[in-house]
This record gives structure tokens, C-alpha cells and sequence, in this order.
């Protein structure tokens, strides 16, 4: 059964549009990401499925019930803010407790529920200090705690690792995914940071100007992107797009031609996207898949590197067009010159140059 | 090295810093200075003068002897009805003010802002416009030359000071933290008792202060609505001027000054630092 389900759900501000029909369907269980970047409407729409923000029309069902009209503490939902929101004059057990206190439950539960929480995420040293005296990581689990104590039907994450700093960030992405994998709980989980989005959804819904431009699993939003806007937004550095044209079952690019893939034969002789990953712009020498397949050789202009340690961006002119590609960090390029590339194009995407729709 | 002329301005600075403190003090010094003195030794030598006796009895005569039209108390029960007054007046408005600003500051409604525009246009309404309908009120509600009376119009009029503080105060307040207390699934009044009132002190302070001196040192409505043995004391230290008009008596003038002047002292030199501070921080981040 789903978890949550949004139906056509549009949120105005006077005249303007912040979220404009979404429909969405989320099952028990499932990590759920909502990514974009700012201004896209993510934020209104986790707002509004906590029941803080009210929608303008449309339905949000939680657990087989319409919601609209009820209260953000009847919804059976807990929230992990960006800024945590702890209260500051309480103790982290209060923090943590002041849930139940509201809902007069009984103190021998409320201690066993913290006893639990605290063991769960390892802060029971924490419980008798105030929020000013822990670290951003600290507090951070301590607003997880005041979530998970309520053992939710969901759980609503808004931006929680953005206060972070980058180390941190990724310990906590982590120990977040491990634990929605050990509680099983369906979680909503509000980011900007496309890295976020992968590694810790079974869901990604893109968002942009307030729609869902691609609601799929994180591989397919990779591999797969319904439209340009997906392809630049998810992976960094973005999938290249580039202006080319289907020939002869060919995809041309200047003097660079790729093979088509089946889907495009109603594209012959027509001009189209090429949409194709970084990664799949390599050293000549290398190898492309499980099975080796060498890449389709071609020779191009570098014009910059960007050495990272573990690899090497380089941009280069791909029959004309600017792209980027990923080399080995062991490969010497000199600007200027023109060297060798091996391209994968198992995975090239192409997309209609009208409405930037995929089309194979 | 700083060049001449900044050295130069730096010392004019000094200098007006200097002369402005001095001439603020002046009359302070003054009014002490003769409250020690006999009334005799002002009238012979001069208003402005060092005293050749020390002469503490003023204060014993002044708190609790002295005649004020007609009735020899002292100004002791006038001290006593300006507490009277100011001390409820000051607690109640503070604690609806900080109620009210938190309603309009941390609680969205239809109307809001008409309500916040016309609470503080009460700050700017001078005092002089408010006595014609404060007079019916206090006929219509019974209320004529008492305390009670008092108290009601200081604390009326106090929220608009205080709602403002608070209300500017409680603005600095994270949106998150209240959703998350309505996740918490919190009311109204125990998000305000449990996570605003204790985030308040400096804000709370600054309105106490505020308060105290402004309903402490408040004449005009004392003089008007109360009169004989329900005066606050400023109005009773006019009727003692007035009485002083036959024969000068500087020593028991100011020193009754000093004592009714003592109370809002006090409490900015107790809570002087929290007052500077309050009204530049933020609150909690």
C-alpha cells in the first residue's frame, strides 16, 4: 500500500505558481527524495504534506487517509529540519520527550522511548545537555531522536545536511541511509544536493519551477533522464548536451559519429540532443563495461584540465562542441594539443531539441 | 603614528564628551549636594554650594514628618501609592505585552498586521490627546482617584511599548522552531510557556526597565486623575513646591526629589547592562 500519495496538488502564492499539479506515489518503506534547485518548490511541497503550509487544491492521502484538513500533529509524521529546531532552554531529553509531553503520555513510556532512541543513535551521554552545548553533528542526531521517537507512519527531512560541513555531511548521509535500511520507515527527504539524492534515495523526484520533471529510482534518473533538465541537474560535472543530428543511423557531431541507438530511426535526418556523460569520455586505452567493450575512438583538441587527485576533468572539443570527459588522474595532456579519447556510447542519450523531451 | 589633525579631533571629542557629561551631571550634583544642606545654609550662601554641615535629618524629615498640603506624613505614603502602581502596571503590561508580540510576531492571522499597526500607533498618540477619554473611562468605570484606576491606564497604555519589544524580539525567532513544535503537536499558550518565555529574559528585562521608569517618573495622569492621599509621588512633590513657595525649603525639596527620583536609579543600575544589551541582540540562534 502507499504510503503517501499527492494528487494533483497546486500551491499559489497570489498569482504565482509555486507548485503546479504534482503527482506523486510513494510506497511503505521507501526512501523518497525530492531534489531541485532553489525555488523549485520542494520545500512548500514537504511543508505542505507536514500540514504547515495549506495546498490550494489537490489531496494528500497519508496512509490511506486525506489529510488536508488535518492538523501537522494528527498527520502521524515527524520532521528533521535544516536549522534541527531544537528548543533551546530544554534538555536534549526534553527536546526529545516534548512530543509526548504535549500528548500527555504517560512518563514510565516516555523514558523507555527515549532509553531507546538514545541507544539507537548513540547519544545517551547527550541527554542531560543543553542544545548550545552540543556540536552541529550532535544536534543534528538529537533532532533524528525527536523524530524517531514518534515512530512515525512518515518521515519528512527538510535540507537536513546542508548546516553540516562536508565531512560531516557524508558520515551523516550515511549512518541515515543505514538507518532507514535497520527501521524500515518511509521517509521524505527534502535536498538540493544531487550527491544526496543518489546515494541515499530508492526514489528521486526531480523538481524544477515547481513540476516533477522525473519521479523514477536513482539509476534510471542517471541513465535514463527524462529531459534535459534531468540530464544537467543529477551527476556533477553534468552530462554534456550538444547539438547533433541522426544520419544514416548514426549520431553525428561535427566529424564524430556515434551509433544511433534503435529508438531513434524515426529521427533520420533530423536534428536532435546528444546527451552524453563525462564518464564516457575516457583515455583511449580504456575499457567500458563488464565486458571491456573498448570506446569508439576519436581524436579532439584539449583545451583545460582540472586534476582532482583521483581523476582528471578535461575539457575538450568534441567534433566542435565544448564537452567534458573524465580521464585517468595518470594521463599527461597538454592544453592546446590534440590527443586521443575513448568514448562509451552504450549510454549516450538523445533527446528532441524542442521540448527537450528523451526520446532514446 | 596618527596624523596631527585626528589627534586633534580625537581630543575635541574628548573634550565635548566631557563638557556633555559634566553639564547632564550638574544638576544631579547640585540637587545631593543640598539635600545634605540646612535650609538656612542655602538661603545665607547660595543654591550652588558644598555643604559646611552635613545635614541628614532632611531625609528623616522629608520621608516621614514633612507636611504636603495639609497632611504631615512625609512623602513616604506617596512612595508607597507610586509602587502601588508601578509595580503591577509594569509586571501585568510586560507579560501581556510579551503575549501579544507573540501572537503577532510567531502566529500567522487574517489581520495581523492592521492589529500591529494600530497597537503601536498608541507609542506616537501623545499623552495630552488620551486624557479627555481616559477621564470618562475611569468615571464611567467607577475608578476616580484610585490606584486601581492608575494601574489600568499604565498598563493599557504600556502595551503598546511592550508588544513592540517583544514583538521585534520574538521576530528573530527560527520559522522552524515553531514547526516543529506544532509537529510536536504544542498549543499556543504551551509553545509560549515552554519555548518563547524561556528564550525571553533579555527582552523582558528591557520592557521591566522601561516600564518601571517610565510609569515611576509618569506626572501627568498622576496630577490629573488622583488627588490628596492617592497621589503618586511625583504629583505629591509638586503640591510640596508649592508649600515651599512661602518659605524656601531647598534641603527638604531636594531631598525628597533624591528619594522619589531613587527607585527607576535602582533598577537601571541593577539591570542597566541587560538593557543596553537587550535592545541590539537578536534572540537565539
Amino acid at each position: 500500500m502507499s504510503a503517501l500519495v499527492i494528487r494533483d496538488l497546486h500551491k499559489r502564492f497570489g498569482s504565482v505558481g509555486v507548485l503546479k499539479g504534482i503527482n506523486l506515489d510513494i510506497d511503505d518503506g521507501d526512501f523518497t527524495v525530492l531534489v531541485g534547485p532553489s525555488g523549485c518548490g520542494k520545500s512548500t511541497l514537504l511543508n505542505i504534506i507536514a500540514g504547515l503550509e495549506t495546498a490550494s487544491s489537490g489531496e494528500i492521502v497519508i496512509d490511506g487517509k486525506v489529510v488536508n484538513t488535518i492538523a501537522p500533529k494528527d498527520r502521524d509524521i515527524a520532521m528533521v529540519f535544516q536549522t534541527y529546531a531544537l528548543y533551546p532552554s530544554m534538555t536534549v531529553r526534553q527536546n526529545i520527550t516534548f512530543g509526548m509531553e504535549c500528548r500527555n503520555v504517560p512518563k514510565p513510556q516516555r523514558e523507555e522511548a527515549v532509553a531507546r532512541v538514545a541507544r539507537l543513535l548513540q547519544i545517551e551521554p547527550l541527554l542531560g545537555r543543553k542544545p548550545a552545548q552540543l556540536s552541529g553533528g550532535q544536534r543534528q542526531r538529537v533532532a533524528m531522536g525527536r523524530a524517531l521517537v514518534r515512530d512515525p507512519k512518515l518521515f519528512l527531512f527538510d535540507e537536513p545536511l546542508s548546516n553540516l560541513d562536508a565531512k560531516l555531511r557524508v558520515e551523516m548521509r550515511m549512518e541515515i541511509k543505514q538507518l532507514h535500511a535497520r527501521i524500515g520507515a518511509t521517509i521524505v527527504y527534502v535536498t538540493h544536493d544531487q550527491i544526496e539524492a543518489m546515494t541515499m534515495a530508492t526514489r528521486i523526484a526531480v523538481m524544477h519551477q515547481g513540476e516533477v520533471q522525473q519521479f523514477a529510482d536513482p539509476e534510471t534518473i542517471y541513465n535514463r533522464p527524462a529531459n534535459v533538465f534531468v540530464a544537467r541537474f543529477m551527476g556533477a560535472p553534468p552530462m554534456n548536451t550538444v547539438p547533433a543530428r541522426i544520419a544514416s543511423g548514426q549520431v553525428v557531431v561535427g566529424d564524430v559519429r556515434l551509433p544511433a541507438p534503435p529508438a531513434a530511426a524515426g529521427w533520420e535526418g533530423r536534428e536532435v540532443i546528444l546527451g552524453i556523460r563525462p564518464e564516457c569520455i575516457a583515455e583511449p586505452t580504456r575499457q567500458f563495461g563488464e565486458a571491456g567493450t573498448p570506446g569508439i575512438r576519436i581524436m579532439a583538441p584539449v583545451e583545460l584540465t582540472e586534476p582532482t587527485g583521483a581523476e582528471t576533468i578535461v575539457v575538450l572539443r568534441m567534433g566542435g562542441e565544448k564537452v567534458l570527459g573524465r580521464v585517468a588522474p595518470d594521463i599527461r595532456l597538454t592544453v592546446g594539443a590534440t590527443a586521443a579519447f575513448a568514448i562509451d556510447a552504450r549510454k549516450i542519450c538523445l533527446f528532441d531539441p524542442q521540448t527537450e523531451r528523451l526520446i532514446a | 603614528m596618527r596624523s596631527p589633525a585626528a589627534t586633534l579631533g580625537r581630543w575635541a571629542i574628548h573634550i565635548a564628551i566631557w563638557g556633555l557629561g559634566i553639564a547632564y551631571l550638574v544638576p544631579l550634583v547640585v540637587v545631593v549636594l543640598n539635600s545634605l544642606r540646612s535650609a538656612e545654609e542655602i538661603t545665607q550662601t547660595s543654591m550652588i554650594g558644598w555643604p559646611h554641615i552635613w545635614e541628614f535629618s532632611n531625609y528623616i524629615q522629608v520621608w516621614s514628618t514633612y507636611c504636603i498640603a495639609q497632611t504631615c506624613s512625609g512623602i513616604r505614603p506617596y512612595m508607597l501609592n507610586s509602587a502601588a502602581v508601578t509595580i503591577p502596571a509594569t509586571l501585568i503590561s510586560t507579560l501581556l505585552g510579551a503575549v501579544a508580540g507573540y501572537a503577532i510576531s510567531l502566529w500567522r492571522f487574517k489581520g495581523d498586521r492592521w492589529i500591529f499597526g494600530l497597537v503601536t500607533a498608541g507609542v506616537f498618540l501623545p499623552e495630552q490627546m488620551r486624557l479627555i477619554p481616559w477621564t470618562i473611562v475611569l468615571r464611567d468605570l467607577g475608578m476616580t482617584n484610585t490606584i486601581a484606576g492608575l494601574v489600568m491606564i499604565h498598563t493599557i497604555q504600556g502595551l503598546s511599548f511592550t508588544t513592540l519589544f517583544c514583538r521585534n524580539y520574538y521576530m528573530a525567532i527560527p520559522a522552524d522552531l515553531m514547526k516543529a513544535a506544532h509537529i510536536d503537536g504544542a498549543g499556543f499558550f504551551r509553545i509560549f510557556w515552554r519555548i518563547v518565555l524561556p528564550l525571553s529574559p533579555p527582552i523582558l528585562i528591557v520592557t521591566v526597565i522601561w516600564q518601571f521608569t517610565h510609569i515611576w517618573n509618569e506626572f501627568l495622569y498622576g496630577v490629573t486623575f488622583t488627588t490628596g492621599q492617592q497621589q503618586p509621588v511625583t504629583a505629591a512633590l509638586i503640591a510640596l513646591s508649592a508649600a515651599v513657595a512661602d518659605v524656601p525649603q531647598h534641603g527638604l525639596q531636594s531631598a525628597a526629589v533624591v528619594v522619589a527620583a531613587l527607585p527607576p536609579l535602582l533598577v537601571y543600575l541593577f539591570g542597566g547592562r541587560y538593557f543596553v544589551r537587550g535592545l541590539t541582540a537578536g534572540a537565539v540562534k
